[in-house]
């Protein structure tokens, strides 16, 4: 498994307890259109991602990360 | 052609729901006479107001009212212009005179409103590639500061001294930081750890901003707010607070001992593309402040006040934000939008006022009802306050849904 499927996985278990529409998720799943969340629901969400790779992830670059694979790939790359 | 106002729909549905069920618009109140700044006429029925955030009841001060008047007959109306324009009235200066004694500090700033005094602080003071540092909780006044300016974002939790540690720890040493802070949340009431947060600020090299609107007047040997009272005020290098509070009218500000504040004035745009508050309000504004000053006697009344509704709330069984009062604003826990509503809805009806409160304005998803207290209520008001809350949640069955 390389970085960024490892990092994928484990954003998808952070996840999992805020779905709480129970909505599928996958790379292009949307956190405000498809699974309905607030803005503070993102920025817990984001909290909790920055203590799990130790990184720092402005929310001014939320606005261009609407998909968990946008977010993955913004961890993969902080993260190095 | 695409209606702009599609994307509300969902709001007005249930805006529209909420009306549907026979409750009164908690967003439509009108107060048709203001008798005091405890009671009001709404609807044609004498309401004591409980959410007003008028905690030192300084609206009808005879002393306040006569400035306001001398002002307003020898400036006139307004000033029709901005503060770095031709929106600088002697009144303004003595506004900004009394606001450097209050606080004893070098520089004093005052913009048209609170909103805008943040907006314009966060925004200017932190630019491309610095950092804000700001509190989950924040007001919306500070988020949309940052929104506005350029800096980069980080958020930390709530009120937690090690959450915010790890987050500063993770920026670059080298970056400017902005931390900012509030000495009251108004949501739930509480007050800020200031003095670990600012310790670890300072260990960080971060300036720090403390918003005290909600803890000017009654906080601290002065009244400056929080910070004064945690004995921090060496580590706070800019104040921001608020004329629409304590002090009764409508403005907003930022003190400071920075010896290049002045600056601001330029280059904050908040501040410098909008018109300057009319002469009647700063002058309304600058002897309240005065006054404030020696309130003493005042902000001892509030804080008997808040423990008289704290404790009484508690003692009928209603769950509050805080486990003790800790500022002027006492936050009733409520189980779900309906029950906040019907609750909000029977206490106006009997002819209390409080705020309601809901998601996304409340953190962590709670519903409130907010009460904020003034040194001006009488200890047989807040009795008929507990009496009628007692009656709207046996009314609604507060405590069997809850149960």
């Amino acid at each position: 498994m390389t970085n960024r499927d490892a990092i994928y996985a484990r954003i998808l278990e952070l996840i999992e307890p805020i779905n709480a529409k129970g909505v599928p998720l996958a790379e292009g799943t949307t956190f405000a259109g498809d699974m309905e969340l607030d803005s503070l629901t993102v920025m817990d969400l984001v909290a909790n991602i920055e203590d799990e790779w130790d990184i720092v992830m402005p929310l001014n670059m939320l606005p261009d990360l609407e998909t968990i694979g946008q977010v993955a790939d913004a961890v993969a790359k902080l993260a190095k | 052609m695409t209606d702009l106002l599609a994307k509300f729909d969902g709001l007005i549905a249930e805006h529209a729901g909420l009306l549907t069920a026979g409750v009164r618009d908690p967003f439509g109140i009108v107060m048709e006479k203001v008798l005091s700044p405890t009671e009001a006429i709404i609807k044609g029925q004498h309401t004591i107001l409980l959410g007003t955030y008028n905690y030192m009841g300084m609206t009808f001060d005879p002393d306040v009212i006569a400035a306001g008047e001398t002002a307003l007959r020898d400036f006139g109306a307004g000033t029709t212009g901005s503060r770095v324009l031709n929106g600088t009235y002697q009144t303004h200066k003595e506004c900004e005179e009394a606001l450097k004694d209050f606080y004893a500090m070098d520089h004093a700033m005052v913009f048209s409103t609170g909103y805008q005094a943040n907006l314009g602080m966060v925004s200017t003071l932190a630019g491309k590639n610095e950092f804000v540092i700001l509190d989950a909780d924040s007001h919306a006044s500070i988020y949309d500061g940052c929104a506005m300016g350029n800096a980069d974002i980080v958020r930390f939790r709530h009120n937690s001294a090690e959450d915010l540690e790890k987050r500063l720890r993770r920026l670059p040493p080298e970056a400017g930081k902005l931390v900012v802070l509030e000495g009251v949340y108004s949501m739930l009431g509480d007050i800020a750890p200031l003095k670990d947060l600012c310790a670890i600020a300072k260990a960080h090299d971060a300036t720090v901003l403390v918003d005290e609107a909600h803890g000017m007047g009654f906080f601290g040997e002065h009244g400056r707010g929080v910070y004064e009272a945690a004995g921090v005020a060496d580590q706070v290098d800019f104040v921001v607070g608020t004329f629409s509070k304590s002090v009764g009218t409508v403005g907003g500000f930022c003190v400071s001992n920075h010896p290049k504040f002045e600056i601001l004035r330029l280059v904050c745009r908040p501040y410098t593309f909008t018109a300057s508050l009319p002469p009647a309000v700063v002058a309304c504004a600058a002897t309240s402040i005065r006054k404030l000053m020696h309130s003493h006697n005042k902000r001892q009344h509030l804080w008997e006040n808040t423990r008289l509704l704290h404790g009484g709330l508690k003692a009928r069984g209603f769950r509050l934000a805080t486990e003790t009062p800790e500022s002027a604003i006492v936050s009733v826990l409520m189980p779900d939008q309906e029950t906040t509503v019907r609750m909000w809805s029977a206490l106006i009806e009997m002819g209390v006022y409080v705020n309601m409160s809901r998601p996304p304005a409340t953190p962590a998803g709670v519903f409130l009802l907010r009460c904020s207290i003034c040194a001006e209520h009488r200890a047989d008001q807040i009795e008929t306050v507990l009496a009628r809350f007692a009656d709207a949640a046996a009314a609604t069955g507060l405590f069997r849904a809850a149960a």
